[in-house]
C-alpha cells in the first residue's frame, strides 16, 4: 500500500501545490508490488539492451561492461524483460516471503 | 520534404538517449504498455520540453501528491483540454521569447492524452489547437477505453471488445461500433505531420516522436498502448500483443507527411486477426461470425490505407 | 498625460489591457463581451500591443489556454459573459488552485434559459465558489481603473490569484462615457512587470496539478482560501496607491447618504447610479434612506460592510440573480450569513430585480424602499420578492 506521505500542514504547501523536485516519485518504491523477480544470466546476455528499452518501470538499468541489471526498488515483476530477451537470458523467479 | 527532418538521421538501438523524462516510482499497473509508450516517446523528445497532460491513467500514475514522476516541467489541468492548455503554453513561450522575457531557445511543447481524452471529450480542443497551427506535439496514448475510470468504452474501442459499458450479453456482442480514425481527423486539419506508432517497434516510435517534435507546427502521434488490466492479458505480453497488432494489420504503422501517406511497415502476409484476439480477455466472448466480421473490417481498412499511400497489396 | 475621451466602455476596458502590456489574450466571442475582444484583436493586429491573440474555439479552451499561458509565466487576459462563463465553469476552479493571476472582464449577462443577451448577474452568481478575486464596476471610468487594479493585485507576490472585473452588459459595456485614459508612463508607475514565482521552464522543472489525495485536499483548499481572504489587504492598498497617483480613490464598499438612514439599499454594479438618484429623490421627501454598494465582492468585505451599515435598522438588498428554490438571492444570502451572529443586527429584506435586461427604475427603488419600511413593521410572508414581475 501507498505510504501516506502527503501529511503536511496547509502553511507548508508550496504555491498552488507545485512540486519543485523533479522525479520525486523515486521516493515511492514500487518494488514491493512484485511477486516474481527477473534474474539475468550474464553468460547468455548479448548486451542488446532490449530489456532496458522495454521495461515500463525503468527498472532494467545499464550496468558495468554493457550489461543490464534489475533495480529491485522499482521492478514490479511484470516479466516483459524476460519475455522479450532474445537470448532467454532472463528468468522470472518467485519472490519468497 | 520537411526541412527540419534533413539533419535528423534517426535513432539507433546502440545509441539511444540515456536521459529519462519520466522517473521510476510511477504507479502504473504491472506491465502497462501505455506508460512504456509514453516513456519511449518522451525519451525521444528529450528534456528540453514542457508536457501538458490530460486526466487519465498516465496523469494519475505519475502525479500522486507529493510525488511526481516527471523530470521535465509538467502540468495537468483537466480531462478534455490538454491541447488547449498546450496552445496557451506554446503561444506564451513564443511571445515571452519575442519580448525578451525568457531566453530565445526552442522548447518542445507536448500534450498527451488517452484515447478518451483525444477521440471523445477533448476532440474539439485538439481540433482547435491543430487548426490554429500551434507548434506542438499531441500524443494520443490509445489503450482503447477509459481505463482510469474502470474500462468504459470510448469511440476508440474496437468492434467487438468487451468493456464495462459495452458488455457482451444476450443482445450484445460487446462494442457495436467501429473504432474512430483519429489520425485521419488530424490529417484533415492539413497539419504537417501525423503518424501512428507502437512500442513494439521502439525505434520507429522514437523516430516518429522526434520528428513530431522537430516539425514546425502541429504534429499528431497516435500510439498503440496495450493495457493488461483493461484488455485482460498477462502482464508480460505488452510487446507481444503490440507486435501482433501490427502483424495482423489491426494497427498499421504509417506516417502522413504534409498529407502524403507512407506505410512504414508493409505487411504483405498478415497473420489472422484471431491470433491477436485470442490473447486478450476482452475478446474472449466473440463468436466465429464476429471474428470473421472483424477480419473483414481489418482487411477493408488496410486496403483503404494502401490506396491512400498509393500502394497495392 | 492622462486624457479624458468619450469612448465606449468596452474599448476603455481593452485600452487598459493594452496599457498593461499583456502577453497573451485568449478569448471566444459572446455578446456583450465582443467589443473588448475585437478591439484587442485589432490593437494586436496593428502592432500597438505585442501580445499573442489566441482565437480559441470555445470558452472552455479560452480559460484552458489562459491557464497554460499563465503557467508559462505570461501576463494573461480574457473576457467572457453568460453562457461562455458557464462553459468555463470547470476551469474557473483550477486557475486559483494553481495560483495563476489571470485577469478576466465579465460583461454580465443573464444565463439561459430562456436565452437572453441582456444584463443581469446570474452568470457570475452561478460562480460563487471559484476563488477568484472579484470587483464590480459602476461606470466606465471604474471599468478602466479596475482592470489596471486587477493586474496589480492578481500578480502581487502576496496574492497570486486570478481576478474578475464585472461590468454590466450593455448598460456599461456598450455605452459611451467620458473616460480618463492614463498614459503608458503613468500605468508603468502603477503596474510593475509580472514576475512569476513558478513557471513551466525546462531549466527548472516543476510539476503542477498533481492528484490531491485525501491527506492533502483539505489543506490545499485552505491554502487557496487563506490567500483569497488575505488578498483584501492588497486590494485596498492597491486602490489607495491608485488614488494617490491618479486622484481616484476606491473602497471595497461605498456609502451614499447613509448618515441617519433607517433603511439602507444594497446594490452592486451599474444600477447603483439609478439607485443614488432614487436616494436623492427620497431624501428630498425627507425619507431616512441611504445606499451601500459593493465594489469588492470576493473576498466578501464583511468588516467594511458591517461598518457601512452600522446604525441602520433595515437593509433592502437588491439581487440581480435568482437562486431558484432557495431562501433568497445570492447577495442577500451572503449578507444575512455575515450578519447573523451580530448583536442588534438589522432586518434584511431581499428584492430580485433587473433580470434579463429588465430596467430597474428610480420608481422601482422607491417601491423597494417603501416595502422595506412596511416590512420592518410587519414581517412579510415571503422570503424574498421579485420586483416588476407581472403577477397575472
Ligand atoms: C469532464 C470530465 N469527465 C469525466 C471525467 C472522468 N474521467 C477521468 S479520466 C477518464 C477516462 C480516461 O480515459 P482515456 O483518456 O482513454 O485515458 P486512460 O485512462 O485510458 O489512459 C474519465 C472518464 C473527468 N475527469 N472529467
Ligand atoms: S534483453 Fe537479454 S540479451 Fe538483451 S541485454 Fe537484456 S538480458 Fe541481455
Ligand atoms: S520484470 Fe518488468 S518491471 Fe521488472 S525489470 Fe523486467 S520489465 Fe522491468
Ligand atoms: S489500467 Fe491499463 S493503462 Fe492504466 S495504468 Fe493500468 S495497465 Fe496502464
Ligand atoms: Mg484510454
Amino acid at each position: 500500500m501507498a505510504k501516506i506521505d502527503a501529511i503536511m500542514g496547509w502553511k507548508e504547501l508550496d504555491l498552488g501545490c507545485v512540486i519543485r523536485q523533479p522525479g520525486s516519485s523515486r521516493a515511492f518504491k514500487t518494488g514491493d508490488w512484485r511477486s516474481q523477480r527477473p534474474v539475468v544470466d550474464r553468460d547468455k546476455c548479448i548486451k542488446c539492451g532490449l530489456c532496458w528499452v522495454y521495461c515500463p518501470d525503468l527498472s532494467m538499468v545499464p550496468a558495468e561492461e554493457g550489461y543490464y541489471k534489475v533495480n529491485l526498488d522499482y521492478c514490479k515483476g511484470c516479466g516483459i524483460c524476460a519475455k522479450e530477451c532474445p537470448k532467454d537470458a532472463i528468468t522470472m523467479v518467485l519472490e519468497e516471503d | 520534404m520537411i526541412k527540419e527532418f534533413e539533419n535528423f538521421k534517426g535513432f539507433s538501438a546502440k545509441k539511444l538517449p540515456l536521459a529519462e523524462p519520466i522517473a521510476s516510482g510511477h504507479r502504473a499497473c504491472q506491465g502497462c504498455g501505455e506508460v512504456l509508450a509514453l516513456r519511449l516517446a518522451m525519451k525521444a523528445i528529450g528534456m528540453n520540453s514542457i508536457v501538458v497532460s490530460a486526466t487519465g491513467c498516465m496523469e494519475i500514475i505519475t502525479s500522486t501528491f507529493p510525488h511526481t514522476a516527471w523530470n521535465v516541467p509538467w502540468i495537468h489541468v483537466a480531462f478534455e483540454n490538454a491541447a488547449a492548455v498546450a496552445s496557451g503554453v506554446e503561444a506564451a513561450l513564443k511571445v515571452l521569447m519575442r519580448k525578451g522575457k525568457i531566453p530565445q531557445k526552442h522548447i518542445d511543447v507536448v500534450a498527451i492524452g488517452g484515447d478518451g481524452a483525444t477521440a471523445d471529450i477533448g476532440l474539439q480542443a485538439l481540433s482547435g489547437a491543430m487548426e490554429r497551427g500551434h507548434d506542438f506535439v499531441y500524443i494520443c496514448l490509445d489503450n482503447e477505453a477509459y481505463m482510469n475510470t474502470g474500462v468504459q468504452r470510448s469511440s476508440s474501442t474496437p468492434y467487438g471488445a468487451m468493456t464495462t459499458t459495452s458488455p457482451p450479453g444476450k443482445k450484445s456482442f460487446g462494442q457495436a461500433t467501429k473504432k474512430k480514425n483519429v489520425p485521419a481527423i488530424a490529417v484533415a486539419h492539413n497539419i504537417p505531420y501525423v503518424a501512428t506508432a507502437s512500442p513494439a517497434y521502439f525505434l520507429d516510435l522514437m523516430n516518429k516522436a522526434k520528428k513530431a517534435a522537430l516539425v514546425k507546427g502541429p504534429a499528431y502521434l497516435h500510439i498503440y498502448s496495450s493495457c493488461p488490466t483493461g484488455w485482460r492479458h498477462g502482464g508480460d505480453l505488452a510487446i507481444e500483443i503490440s507486435k501482433l497488432a501490427v502483424e495482423t494489420n489491426v494497427f498499421p504503422l504509417y506516417e502522413v507527411i504534409e498529407g502524403n501517406y507512407i506505410i512504414n511497415r508493409k505487411i504483405t502476409k498478415p497473420k489472422p486477426v484471431a491470433e491477436y484476439l485470442k490473447k486478450q480477455g476482452r475478446f474472449r466472448h466473440l463468436t466465429d461470425d464476429i471474428i470473421a466480421e472483424i477480419q473483414r473490417q481489418v482487411d477493408e481498412e488496410y486496403d483503404k490505407l494502401l490506396k491512400l499511400a498509393g500502394e497495392t497489396a | 498625460m492622462a486624457k479624458r475621451i468619450g469612448m465606449e466602455v468596452s474599448i476603455a476596458a481593452s485600452e487598459a489591457v493594452k496599457l498593461a502590456d499583456v502577453d497573451l489574450i485568449a478569448a471566444y466571442p459572446i455578446t456583450p463581451q465582443t467589443h473588448i475582444v475585437e478591439h484587442l484583436a485589432e490593437v494586436v493586429a496593428d502592432g500597438e500591443l505585442d501580445a499573442a491573440f489566441v482565437p480559441v474555439e470555445s470558452e472552455h479552451s479560452a480559460m484552458s489556454c489562459c491557464i497554460g499561458s499563465s503557467a508559462a509565466g505570461a501576463r494573461t487576459f480574457t473576457a467572457s459573459s453568460s453562457q461562455g462563463l458557464a462553459l468555463m465553469h470547470e476551469m474557473l476552479f483550477i486557475a486559483p488552485a494553481m495560483r495563476l493571476p489571470i485577469v478576466m472582464v465579465v460583461a454580465n449577462r443573464a444565463l439561459s434559459g430562456p436565452i437572453s443577451i441582456w444584463n443581469d448577474h446570474s452568470d457570475i452568481m452561478a460562480e460563487q465558489d471559484i476563488a477568484w478575486i472579484q470587483t464590480f464596476a459602476e461606470n466606465g471610468q471604474e471599468v478602466f481603473d479596475l482592470v489596471l487594479h486587477a493586474f496589480r493585485v492578481a500578480e502581487d507576490s502576496k496574492v497570486l490569484l486570478p481576478m474578475i472585473v464585472n461590468m454590466d452588459g450593455f448598460t456599461l459595456s456598450h455605452v459611451i462615457e467620458p473616460i480618463e485614459i492614463l498614459d503608458k508612463a503613468e500605468v508603468d508607475k502603477y503596474l510593475p512587470p509580472y514576475k512569476p514565482k513558478v513557471r513551466l521552464d525546462p531549466r527548472k522543472p516543476v510539476s503542477m496539478g498533481l492528484v490531491g489525495v485525501p491527506e492533502i485536499y483539505t489543506e490545499a483548499k485552505k491554502a487557496t482560501n487563506e490567500a483569497l481572504i488575505n488578498s483584501k489587504k492588497v486590494v485596498v492598498k492597491a486602490w489607495k496607491e491608485f488614488g494617490d497617483l491618479f486622484g481616484r480613490y476606491y473602497n471595497p464598499v461605498e456609502s451614499y447618504k447613509t448618515e441617519g438612514a433607517e433603511v439602507i439599499l444594497i446594490t452592486m454594479g451599474s444600477i447603483s447610479e439609478t439607485a443614488m438618484t432614487a436616494i436623492d429623490k427620497m431624501r428630498e421627501k425627507g425619507l431616512p434612506v441611504g445606499l451601500v454598494r459593493f465594489r469588492l465582492w470576493k473576498p466578501f468585505p464583511a468588516t467594511e460592510f458591517k461598518k457601512a451599515i452600522a446604525g441602520a435598522q433595515t437593509l433592502a438588498v437588491v439581487d440581480r440573480a435568482l437562486s431558484p428554490g432557495g431562501a433568497c438571492g445570492p447577495v442577500a444570502e451572503e449578507i444575512k450569513a455575515a450578519l447573523y451572529a451580530e448583536r442588534g443586527r438589522p432586518k434584511v429584506f431581499n428584492f430580485i430585480a433587473g433580470l434579463g435586461g429588465r430596467d430597474v427604475t428610480v420608481e422601482n427603488f422607491e417601491e423597494i424602499v417603501s416595502r422595506a419600511f412596511t416590512y420592518a413593521k410587519k414581517r412579510p410572508k415571503q422570503l424574498y420578492e421579485m420586483i416588476g414581475v407581472r403577477e397575472i
